[in-house]
């Protein structure tokens, strides 16, 4: 059984590559869905963090620091355990994609407090006197958020936010602990099954680093710019 | 349907016939998450630091190694780069020591590569950190030392260095941190830490609320110590005069 480091044998990738393209689909979906969904209630949470109203405030950061403070891949078993209970509560049985979904939701509440972490920073770093201003001409603490403050305070973030974007695309792979065949679970499965384990494991290895390399240098590229 | 709360369950036999409860598996649990997370702490250390002095030489060997290093342990994920050690390198190994290494026993085996693992992964992140701490000092200490008569590596030993790693005491926080939660990562490979015992318990027990609510709380316990503890060591290694020092 043992194997050498000459006799690696590739020959059982082309022919999976089908699978391996489906699972790279999934992958894709949770993480641009997870990007989408978490900047959105991430920038949500940061607001409300600030906004001085204390319920608010307290709600946001009790939600950000609980799950900045548990393992992803607690966080992914929690969801896989209370949402398709959820589901069958709402949908009643028959909802076929259940790890999807559950991984879907654990991905988007998860990156959002990381993501809310960052538009805080950003939010702070557009000058205190651009608030004043904007309260002087009578605008309200939103109106002031959504015209004045963020729209400068995401442009700052943007590298911080694709440097997320590049962590939070690696994690997708730990979907792996509820048997949802994401790239890295294909990979691992195709692997498995042809007693190609190592091969496998090396060529999802490379094309992870291939995609992540691309994304971390076009963030470096995005903070010179910003820089300038 | 409602589920049956039931809190005893952690007082109970585990029935495998060792007289364990099932807390015992919880402690267990918490004593390998907290020694892998040290261990691989304290690797992460002593590579990153090498790898982060690298990085800001002139040499553009050692710097481009260090650059390597980086690129390479950041942009792989660290459940990919689990698998290939525990999984890949055993099989790349010279003069057998993979046929070595698969008779040791499994529960070592599982701990010597999520170390490994862990600790590599976390070097190159505590590296970027020794970087910027070092490359955030006054250009004019390096100079002066130079002016001094210092070599290169004495002036990393007696000049810059010192002041670097005080000044990443913050940051490193997060790193510390990082390194707990990560750590159960290596639930994947079948590690007993915190999480593959919460895992187990759902399996033993089906109180699956109580036992990932014991792990949460453990893990939480876990960030709150750390985070003390490195306030602590903050307030020890502050440097008068810079930012932050002012508390």
């Amino acid at each position: 059984m043992s194997t050498g480091i000459l006799d690696l044998d590739f020959s059982s990738i082309p022919g999976a590559l089908p699978i391996l393209a489906n699972g790279l689909a999934t992958t894709f979906e949770i993480t641009v869905a997870a990007f989408i969904i978490g900047v959105g209630w991430g920038i949500v949470l940061a607001v409300m963090r600030l906004s001085g109203n204390k319920p608010l405030a307290f709600f946001a950061t009790s939600y950000v620091n609980l799950f900045r403070s548990v393992p992803l891949v607690m966080v992914i078993l929690w969801f896989y355990l209370i949402v398709p209970q959820l589901l069958k509560s709402i949908f009643g049985e028959g909802i076929a994609d259940i790890r999807f979904a559950s991984a879907l939701t654990a991905f988007c509440l998860f990156e959002a407090a990381y993501f809310s972490e960052i538009v805080r920073a950003g939010i702070q770093s557009v000058s205190k006197g651009q608030i004043s201003a904007s309260y002087a001409m009578g605008f309200t603490y939103l109106q002031t958020m959504r015209l004045i403050i963020l729209p400068q305070a995401l442009r700052n973030m943007m590298p911080l936010l694709v440097t997320q974007l590049v962590i939070l695309f690696q994690d997708t792979s730990l979907v792996y602990v509820i048997g949802l065949a994401d790239f890295f679970g294909s990979a691992y499965k195709v692997g498995d099954r042809d007693g190609r384990l190592v091969e496998l494991l090396l060529f999802a290895g490379v094309i992870y680093f291939i995609l992540c390399f691309a994304l971390s240098t076009a963030a470096k590229r995005l903070q010179k710019r910003n820089v300038r | 349907m409602a589920y049956n709360w039931n809190w005893g369950v952690f007082l109970q036999d585990t029935g495998i016939g060792n007289g364990e409860t099932y807390l015992d598996w919880l402690i267990t649990g918490l004593k390998w998450t907290l020694t892998l997370g040290l261990s691989a702490f304290a690797i992460a250390l002593v590579v990153g630091a090498v790898m982060g002095v690298f990085r800001t030489t002139p040499s553009k060997i050692l710097s481009s190694i260090g650059t390597c290093y980086v690129e390479l342990f950041r942009n792989i994920p660290l459940l990919v780069q689990l698998f290939i050690w525990y999984f890949v390198i055993p099989e790349l190994l010279p003069f057998g020591w993979g046929e070595q290494f698969k008779q040791m026993n499994p529960l070592l085996q599982q701990f010597l590569c999520a170390t490994v693992c862990l600790g590599l992964f976390t070097a190159a992140r505590v590296a970027e950190q020794v970087r910027a701490g070092i490359q955030s000092l006054p250009r004019g200490q390096q100079a002066a030392a130079s002016a001094l008569g210092l070599t290169l590596p004495q002036t990393y030993r007696h000049v810059m260095l010192p002041m670097a790693f005080r000044l990443i005491v913050p940051p490193m926080t997060s790193e510390f941190m990082n390194v707990f939660k990560n750590s159960a990562v290596a639930t994947t490979i079948g590690f007993i830490e915190l999480s593959r015992q919460a895992q187990q318990l759902v399996d033993y027990t089906a109180q699956a609320y109580e036992s990932f609510i014991a792990v949460t709380l453990i893990y939480l316990v876990i960030n709150a110590s750390t985070m003390y503890f490195m306030r602590w060591v903050e307030t020890k290694t502050r440097v008068p005069g810079f930012i932050g020092s002012s508390k």
